[in-house]
């Protein structure tokens, strides 16, 4: 009985939670158009400015973090902290453009040592959530004999 | 590659991250989660080396092979009961790695099109200075939540005088740096930025004890996304803004839960001083209480001669690494047709969901494991509470008595049991230094030894 209501709730709101992150989709679809269109008018007088957009989004995306986090269960929370840390290094992105630009002068070297601590989290923070991950597994089918008790 | 291409991949990129999240919700999907977020992963890091105007394959390609190479095996290598320290070491990376990314930006704007050295635009310098400061008080803050929990240093809080004022000073003086950045955009100023706010984090996680662990590592991951958002502003990609925001949120999100785990309010733990040496609450009059003994034997006859029993597993079964012989124990009892459940509480762990994850390592089918809420009511129809490793978790006195230091923490309903079995390596008190009536009380019996060593001698002799 609990555990039906569970996988109620559970697929309930995972529906919300993807009913949610479509949303930002179209949102954030449309946020980067604007974006585009801005960059492409260099500043022209009605754009808003990065910032603005740039809080928009950031917005929106806490919100979004908000509901799909709190439908997490909490059996999982040490994967989630696993999977955060792993895409939190996307930070790669500023790395990479440090590091790439055909030249080697400080900012260069910043960021080849910034690729390589993010790398370290990216491989580490997936490997080390799958291992978490794939430990978790279901009771073996005639497992019933418990419950009738 | 057009910009427009990019931008857009970027945004499948943001949203395999939700989706990796939303996984998640369910067991069942949570592997293709983790996928999802490395597809997301590889979409971002295969787009920006495109759009690089020249590719430094030399850097780039070494770095990632030399971080990925020393990721794998850390993260292959690791024990469970570990984890905590390794999230906090990753954290700290984050932060170390926004740092050098806001440098980067600083000394070579043109790469990110943010204006040119010494001529940076106003708003970037500040959400630049902002990246760098969460930034380095994630890496410094992230190390000694590592030392503490790996326990290089001790778990004890560290508190002196005038500390608080001291880190509003430096709160303080960060802000004027800022200003002084964006009037002056010079590189001295930066750097004072990134040194007093690396001293910040240090002094922000020194007077946490170790019992509120399980909040400062939610904190910190909070924090490492709110770093990367910060850098996402500076170099106006969203793809950054919206994982930070996602990373933040959850580890905020985390953080509360621990806190009302612990019924402690955000900044009581963030002003510290719990944990330490308050130990002597309720310890003063001993001598007239009674426990009585119980033996592996009595335990195994009172399990196997049950209907139903309720594991309490805490961190210092993990410590004692019983939950392969705590997991045989229950497969005995369940062959012999007792129905076995695990009841974890919040904090059971030294980080969140850490005592799941150590159940599972040990093959407890997730579905026999539940959480407080779920279960706190069963205790009523159970007819044995096996306690092992836990102790504050389970004080009922956190219902009743407003005196204790953990009064107003949710707690397990143990004492709603037919008979409480309680494993303990002596009679000593818990983490908060609080005394627990359950010990005291007829239907229960200590089971004074090592967690894996009563756990194993009541397998042998429910094999009997």
């Amino acid at each position: 009985m609990a555990s039906d209501q569970l996988v109620e709730q559970a697929t309930d709101l995972a529906n919300r939670a993807l009913e949610l992150s479509r949303d930002l989709a179209a949102l954030a679809g449309e946020v980067g158009q604007v974006a585009v269109e801005t960059a492409a008018s260099t500043g022209g007088a009605d754009g808003a400015s990065p910032l603005v957009i740039g809080l928009t989004v950031f917005v929106l995306a806490i919100f979004v973090g908000y509901h799909v986090v709190w439908s997490v269960t909490p059996a999982l929370h040490s994967p989630l902290m696993g999977v955060t840390n792993a895409i939190s290094s996307v930070i790669i992105v500023g790395a990479l453009i440090a590091a790439g630009t055909g030249e080697y002068g400080f900012s260069e070297i910043m960021g080849f040592i910034a690729v390589t601590l993010a790398s370290v989290n990216i491989f580490g923070g997936f490997i080390v959530t799958y291992r978490m991950l794939s430990m978790f597994k279901k009771k073996p089918k005639a497992a019933a004999g418990g419950k009738a008790q | 590659m057009s910009h427009d291409l990019a931008t857009l991949l970027y945004l499948g990129a943001s949203i395999c991250f939700i989706l990796a999240l939303k996984g998640l919700s369910h067991p069942e999907t949570s592997r293709r989660g983790n996928m999802l977020g490395m597809v997301g992963m590889g979409i971002a890091i295969l787009v920006t080396l495109f759009m690089l105007p020249e590719l430094n394959f030399i850097l780039i390609f070494t770095g990632i092979l030399i971080g990925g190479a020393v990721g794998t095996v850390i993260a292959l290598r690791i024990q469970m009961t570990a984890l905590p320290q390794l999230v906090a070491a990753f954290h700290s990376l984050v932060g170390l790695a926004a740092v050098l990314v806001a440098a980067a930006a600083f000394y070579n704007p043109e790469a990110y099109g943010i204006g040119q050295a010494g001529e940076i635009k106003a708003t970037s310098l500040v959400e630049m200075a902002i990246g760098t400061a969460i930034g380095a008080i994630t890496f410094t803050g992230s190390i000694v939540a590592f030392a503490k929990l790996q326990g290089l240093v001790s778990g004890k809080p560290v508190v002196f005088y005038m500390q608080h004022w001291l880190n509003l000073g430096l709160g303080i003086l960060t802000v004027i740096l800022i200003i002084a950045l964006v009037t002056g955009q010079s590189g001295v100023t930066f750097w004072a930025i990134v040194l007093v706010t690396l001293a910040l984090g240090v002094l922000i996680i020194i007077p946490i004890g170790g019992a509120d662990m399980p909040v400062v590592i939610s904190m910190l991951n909070s924090y490492s996304g709110w770093a990367a958002a910060g850098i996402g502003f500076t170099l106006e990609n969203n793809l950054l803004i919206i994982t930070g925001a996602l990373v933040g949120s959850s580890g905020a999100i985390l953080s509360y839960i621990m806190c009302k785990g612990m019924n402690r309010s955000f900044f009581s733990v963030i002003l510290g001083g719990f944990g330490g040496e308050t130990a002597t609450a309720g310890g003063a009059d001993e001598g007239d209480k009674t426990w009585q003994q119980g033996s592996a034997e009595d335990a195994a006859f009172m399990m196997r001669n049950a209907d139903k029993v309720i594991i309490v597993p805490g961190y210092g079964m993990a410590v004692a690494q019983a939950q392969h012989a705590l997991r045989e124990m229950a497969e005995l009892l369940k062959a012999e047709g007792v129905e076995v459940k695990y009841a974890i509480h919040p904090v059971a762990g030294r980080m969140p969901g850490h005592m799941n994850v150590l159940l599972a390592e040990a093959s407890v089918p997730y579905d026999e494991v539940f959480e407080m809420d779920e279960i706190n009511t069963e205790f009523r129809e159970t007819d044995v509470a096996f306690v092992i490793g836990a102790n504050d978790v389970t004080n009922p006195s956190a219902k009743t008595d407003t005196s204790s230091p953990i009064y107003g923490m949710p707690v397990l309903n143990v004492e709603d049991s037919q008979n409480v079995l309680f494993v303990k390596r002596s009679m000593g008190s818990g983490y908060a230094g609080v005394d627990n009536p359950v010990f005291y009380m007829d239907k229960t019996y200590m089971l004074l030894a090592d967690a894996k060593k009563m756990c194993e001698s009541v397998v042998k002799a429910l094999e009997k």
